[in-house]
């Protein structure tokens, strides 16, 4: 492995890009529109009932359930209902969550008894779902205080805080946009080039001089990821400046983007490879990359999607590198991003070893 | 002492599925030669230059290049061979001088583009990108990558098809300055006057088999029919030619061709025509080229098939 034959390759293959005018749009003009797009149709549109999590550690019991009924019929929130065998604190960072609300074993015992009984209530005071949930909880307490008239309040609300805050649709659509990106600049680019360059034997031309099949590929993947790292920048700044998204950039980004442009030249590389023409690579291509696009949390967190859908996300490989993305930038949770990461390089490493296979510049 | 070969096959065999594009064939190039292979469409040229370049692999026989076995070794060949491809192609949007400088900097020479774009005269769009060279031009750029490493032995496989007779004169005279520098060549070509001017030997190709190989003038002197003479037709002549002289003729429209054997018999027709007041308005005597050999050998064996 040479680096002067890396930086050879790159100087050429980058001037062979930047001359071409598709690919640019695809790079930089085409997030941009998407974001624009998307950013002012959804921006600012939250739905009337925030997202409440409750955890019922007295499931057994009537006053409890009847406590989440008369909170639900509120309309304020949207309840989903937490396992009660789990830890709470753990599961909602997990789950990159802002309210959730812990009913404790002794509540309808201690309801009916008259004595003191606390409901925790976990929330991040900075976002502002998160009180409009806090007053659903209130009303609903008061209520059940009064309703049985006690002079003491039974129910005390307490508060915990909690980090996560909710997002801003443009903060899940930037790293979506990136993932796009991520996707799709090396994977239409390395299927069209290496389908025309096998048609045109310019790898046989190439395999002529000594220049090596890995100093190829590694100049394809340096450039993917200058082009994808200039991309992202200018998403984060259009979002951030335009759309005034409140994302947390880290240093996290680079190993997602890092990987995800790896796993997607090695794809496109092997798309190419694969297929026996031009027309049959551009097919392959679109098949592999058209419902990774819309389908891995790009435009919308997948968990609006149906739950069947939901599972098709969970087997694409850029679900794994925008869900680690939205974990580190907008939830800071980077025990589920590590998840993500790992996932993420388990299948690059077997797309790539596909493609170490598949991959040659000879014919028989 | 004898040159030593810089190419030895013997019963070399590659077939593509049930097309058998090279049927068992053996030959040795010398160092310092020209060898051109000749042959019509599909005769298996391109399939054999492969072969010898380490980019196909034969099914059988053996192949050495430089005492190396080209499929095998073709990266310690990388240095000495430079290749021209037949139908070469290159990155869309790279212009002439990018590709050169490119070359150079993986075979770790110094930059040459200019002296090479001189060389083919591909000065004048040394800026265009290769999508936009005409048809010749990107021929010339696949001229001057296989030059770029300074190799021993230099492939070219059709390079002066397609190519303008200024520019094909300049290609001739580039194959004979390789020659000159010592270089080993091999040219294929459809162009038999050009194997017959520039080739030490030739092997003329068919249906993946040599079907003679040597030198072009060893070839016309064996498979010749002599120095034939073409004159205008008249009756008078005809008669003389055949029935005095008992020469071999034959009348094809408004001329005759004869088959001489002597300056003798050339002589005679001048005279008899000088004595009977004929104007000779056409005479022309020619020996059989190359080319006349080829198509008869070609037509031959499609007869034979
Ligand atoms: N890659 C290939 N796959 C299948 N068949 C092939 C391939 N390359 C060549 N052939 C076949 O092998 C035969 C010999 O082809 P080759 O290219 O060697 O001929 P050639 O003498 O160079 O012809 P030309 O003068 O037209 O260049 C032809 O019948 C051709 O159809
Ligand atoms: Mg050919």
């Amino acid at each position: 492995m040479k680096l002067k034959n890396i930086i050879a390759d790159l100087k050429v293959y980058s001037r062979n890009y930047m001359r071409s005018t598709t690919a640019i749009f695809f790079v930089f003009i085409f997030p941009l529109i998407l974001m624009l797009l998307f950013g002012s149709i959804f921006s600012g549109s939250s739905s009337s009932a925030v997202p409440l999590y409750v955890q019922n550690m007295d499931s057994s019991g009537n006053m409890s359930n009847t406590f989440i009924n008369t909170l639900n019929s509120t309309h304020f929130v949207d309840i989903t209902m937490i396992p009660d065998n789990v830890n709470i604190q753990t599961y909602i960072s997990q789950h990159s969550i802002t309210a959730a609300l812990v009913i404790p074993a002794n509540f309808t015992s201690s309801y009916l008894q008259g004595k003191q009984v606390n409901l925790i209530y976990y929330n991040n005071p900075a976002v502002s779902t998160s009180s409009v949930a806090q007053q659903a909880i209130s009303v609903t307490v008061q209520l059940f205080n009064s309703h049985f008239a006690q002079k003491n309040q039974t129910i005390a609300l307490v508060s915990a805080s909690v980090t996560t805050h909710a997002a801003n649709y443009i903060d899940f659509l930037i790293p979506g946009l990136i993932g796009l990106v991520i996707l799709t600049s090396p994977m239409f680019s390395m299927t069209y080039i290496v389908s025309s360059y096998k048609k045109d034997k310019i790898f046989r031309q190439l395999s002529l001089t000594p220049l090596t099949k890995s100093e190829w590929f590694l100049s394809k993947f340096i450039w993917y990821l200058i082009i994808s790292a200039l991309s992202a920048i200018m998403i984060i700044t259009v979002g951030v400046l335009l759309f005034h998204s409140s994302l947390s950039l880290s240093l996290y980004m680079i190993p997602f983007l890092v990987v995800g442009v790896f796993m997607f030249t090695s794809l496109g590389v092997l798309a190419g490879s694969i297929s026996r023409s031009e027309e049959s690579a551009s097919v392959i291509g679109n098949i592999i990359t058209f419902p990774m696009m819309f389908l891995s949390g790009t435009f919308f967190p997948i968990a609006i999607m149906p739950g069947w859908l939901q599972s098709v996300a969970h087997v694409l490989p850029l679900y794994y590198i925008i869900d680690g993305l939205n974990s580190v930038t907008i939830y800071s949770n980077y025990r589920s991003a590590l998840l993500d990461l790992v996932v993420s390089i388990a299948v690059a490493a077997v797309i790539f070893a596909l493609t170490v296979l598949k991959f040659s510049w000879k014919e028989q | 002492m004898k040159p030593e070969p810089a190419i030895s096959a013997s019963e070399v065999h590659k077939s593509y599925g049930s097309i058998k594009a090279v049927n068992g064939i053996s030959f040795e190039v010398l160092k310092g030669e020209v060898y051109s292979f000749l042959g019509p469409n599909g005769a298996g040229k391109t399939t054999t230059v492969e072969m010898l370049e380490g980019i196909r692999k034969p099914d059988s026989g053996a192949i050495t290049v430089f005492d190396e076995e080209p499929w095998v070794s073709a990266s310690k060949l990388r240095n000495r061979v430079g290749i021209m491809p037949q139908d070469f192609r290159f990155i869309e949007r790279i212009t002439p001088k990018e590709a050169i400088r490119y070359y150079c900097t993986l075979f770790g020479v110094p930059d040459k583009s200019g002296q090479l774009l001189d060389l083919v005269e591909l000065t004048e769009v040394e800026d265009v990108y290769f999508q936009n060279l005409s048809g010749g031009q990107k021929q010339k750029v696949g001229i001057c990558l296989a030059l770029v490493n300074d190799p021993e032995l230099v492939f070219l496989d059709e390079p002066t098809t397609g190519l303008d007779p200024k520019a094909r004169r300049k290609i001739w005279e580039l194959i004979r300055k390789l020659k000159k520098e010592g270089r080993t060549v091999i040219l294929t070509t459809h162009y038999l006057e050009e194997a017959q001017m520039l080739a030490d030997r030739v092997a003329i190709m068919d249906h993946g088999k040599i079907i003679i190989e040597g030198s072009p003038s060893d070839i016309i002197k064996k498979m010749g029919k002599g120095r034939k003479l073409v004159l205008q037709y008249s009756d008078s002549l005809y008669a003389y030619l055949k029935e005095e002289l008992k020469l071999d003729c034959s009348r094809s429209g408004e001329s005759i061709n004869v088959s001489v054997h002597s300056n003798q018999d050339v002589l005679r027709v001048l005279e008899f025509a000088d004595r009977n007041n004929i104007e000779l308005t056409s005479f022309s005597l020619n020996e059989d080229t190359l080319e006349d050999i080829f198509v008869d050998l070609i037509s031959e064996q499609e007869e034979s098939q």
